[in-house]
């Protein structure tokens, strides 16, 4: 069964900015502006159980893919097709609140993410434990650091039974001992048929984790295969 | 954009945590091109996100007493106070022929604060969370509800010293009081879609807010709050009956200061009012909010 499924898809983003109102009626849709295509044409699919990688340069569209597959732009052309619960880990900070602690955070964070407060309260205990943040849990998440707030957000995202869970380069500031208990972690949950669709600019990881990947180019798909080859394509003698 | 959720008869991995109750259906979704979400799968969206409802307007609730030293007890002073300054300096200085003038004015300020602090604060709302929509998946329509509900549990909260207010003041307190929540219902869900629209378009245009910010000002001269419409020209009466607050206003006051039933004809258009705002708010949300994302 495929988890994740995109068939052709295009995202379109107005160029240029009409910013006020006022310009907006005078202009009276005289010339529409010019659109920037930050995705084009993607079709893919990412089975169950796969961990899936996608690499490129800065800007190639690897962050608004992920996205668009966790719902959260919508496609300009095509369709995108997800089975399965989400948990989408994009960008730091995700839905957490400086002024709570990270207990609270945690259930808020669940909250965004669909999770009732019961359910969270019993995955409340194995995601402070993961994330070997005790001692600190119950200070204001505005007093931790960038690492400590990944810790949580990956800790969150992979306990709370998620089916799909979206990374977009979480592992990269967390220490050395976190990012091997998190591949750890990544290798069993995708083992139980979960899939992982994971952004990195880090290939050694990409490499380690990912059965299979995709290169994006300039918002187009380069190539996709076995995480192997593609990461030869995209940086040869890597 | 549209969105298919299909329970089928999978049977989901275990989860890593172990302990946890697997998720009994699976989850799919569809997203195609070309499609706006539909107001049923909003409010299903909506419901399953309850639990976001309820800590977005928790936090709502608190950042607002936590501003100032006062606290909660502001939101219960502040009519007190505005009460002991229309007794000292209205009463006296504009003679208009009503009873108990602070009565008057504070059983219709109230509804007008709660009108336009929310309509104001949802604008604020879809922006301050657009970090949010930015990176999780989450009914957009959720913020501005949450604002409205927030905006009303503080209403409820005000009306208590308003009721000290009658009891001090002696303003006898009649059956028709009971009919005080429908009116707020209908207050509300006009509200509700006057803040989908303004919210929609604050998204995309910076100066809507400033825009309505002056509209709002000029409205409360043209709406009767803390004068009678009967001090109103005649000939200019005709202008008035086009704001819809007009009628908003009757419906709460009549059950408070006069201690009556609100007019038929003003429940009539007031309820036709929420209701034209509920569909216009909505239909100009579903479709602005498909393009959001490069403004949030």
């Amino acid at each position: 069964m495929n988890r994740v499924e995109l068939h052709g898809v295009s995202v379109r983003y107005p160029s240029q900015r009409i910013p006020t109102l006022k310009e907006w009626v005078v202009r009276a849709r005289a010339a529409r502006p010019d659109a920037v295509d930050a995705l084009r044409d993607i079709t893919l699919s990412v089975e169950a159980g796969e961990a899936f990688g996608i690499i490129g340069s800065n800007g190639a569209g690897k962050s608004t893919l992920l996205r668009v597959i966790g719902g959260i732009i919508p496609p300009s052309r095509g369709e995108v097709v997800t089975r399965g619960a989400l948990a989408p880990v994009i960008e730091l900070g995700t839905g957490f609140d400086g002024e709570l602690s990270g207990r609270e955070n945690v259930f808020f964070n669940g909250s965004l993410l669909g999770r009732s407060r019961a359910f969270m309260k019993r995955c409340e205990e194995e995601i402070v434990d993961f994330s070997g943040l005790a001692p600190h849990i119950d200070a204001p998440l505005r007093t931790y650091s960038t690492g400590m707030i990944a810790r949580l957000a990956f800790a969150i995202a992979t306990t709370i039974d998620a089916e799909i869970v979206l990374l977009d380069e979480v592992l990269a500031v967390g220490d050395a001992a976190f990012r091997e208990k998190c591949s750890e972690r990544i290798r069993a949950f995708h083992s139980n048929g979960a899939t992982i669709v994971f952004v990195s600019h880090d290939l050694d990881s990409v490499r380690d984790l990912c059965s299979r990947a995709a290169w994006l180019e300039k918002g187009e798909l380069r190539a996709i295969g076995p995480a192997e080859e593609v990461i030869a394509a995209y940086a040869p003698g890597s | 954009m549209t969105e298919v959720h299909v329970g089928r008869g999978f049977s989901p991995p275990t989860p890593v945590g172990g302990g946890l109750k697997p998720r009994p259906t699976l989850d799919e979704r569809r997203y195609v091109a070309g499609e706006t979400t539909t107001l049923a799968r909003e409010l299903r969206d909506i419901a399953r996100s309850a639990h976001l409802l309820r800590n977005l307007v928790h936090r709502d609730i608190t950042i607002r007493y936590k501003r100032s030293v006062l606290g909660f007890f502001w939101t219960m002073l502040h009519p007190l106070l505005l009460a002991l300054i229309l007794m000292m300096v209205f009463s006296s200085v504009f003679r208009f022929a009503v009873p108990r003038y602070e009565l008057y004015v504070l059983a219709a300020l109230l509804p007008w604060n709660f009108f336009s602090q929310t309509t104001v604060g949802s604008m604020a709302s879809l922006a301050w969370n657009g970090a949010l929509m930015k990176r999780v998946r989450v009914p957009k329509s959720i913020f501005t509800l949450s604002t409205v509900v927030a905006g009303v549990a503080n209403l409820l909260l005000a009306y208590i010293p308003l009721l000290l207010i009658m009891l001090f003041r002696g303003a006898p307190i009649r059956p028709a009081l009971a009919f005080l929540p429908v009116s707020l219902l209908l207050l509300a869900l006009f509200t509700y879609g006057v803040s989908l629209t303004l919210s929609a378009l604050a998204v995309y245009f910076v100066d809507v807010r400033e825009m309505y910010n002056v509209a709002l000002t000029a409205l409360l001269y043209f709406t009767p709050v803390i004068y009678p419409i009967e001090v109103v020209p005649e000939r200019f009466r005709q202008l008035f009956a086009l704001n819809p607050l007009l009628y908003f206003i009757e419906i709460v006051r009549a059950p408070v200061h006069d201690g009556v039933l609100p007019s038929a004809h003003a429940l009539t258009v007031a309820t036709a009012c929420a209701l034209v705002a509920v569909v216009i708010g909505w239909t100009v949300f579903r479709r602005l909010s498909r393009g959001f994302y490069p403004y949030l």
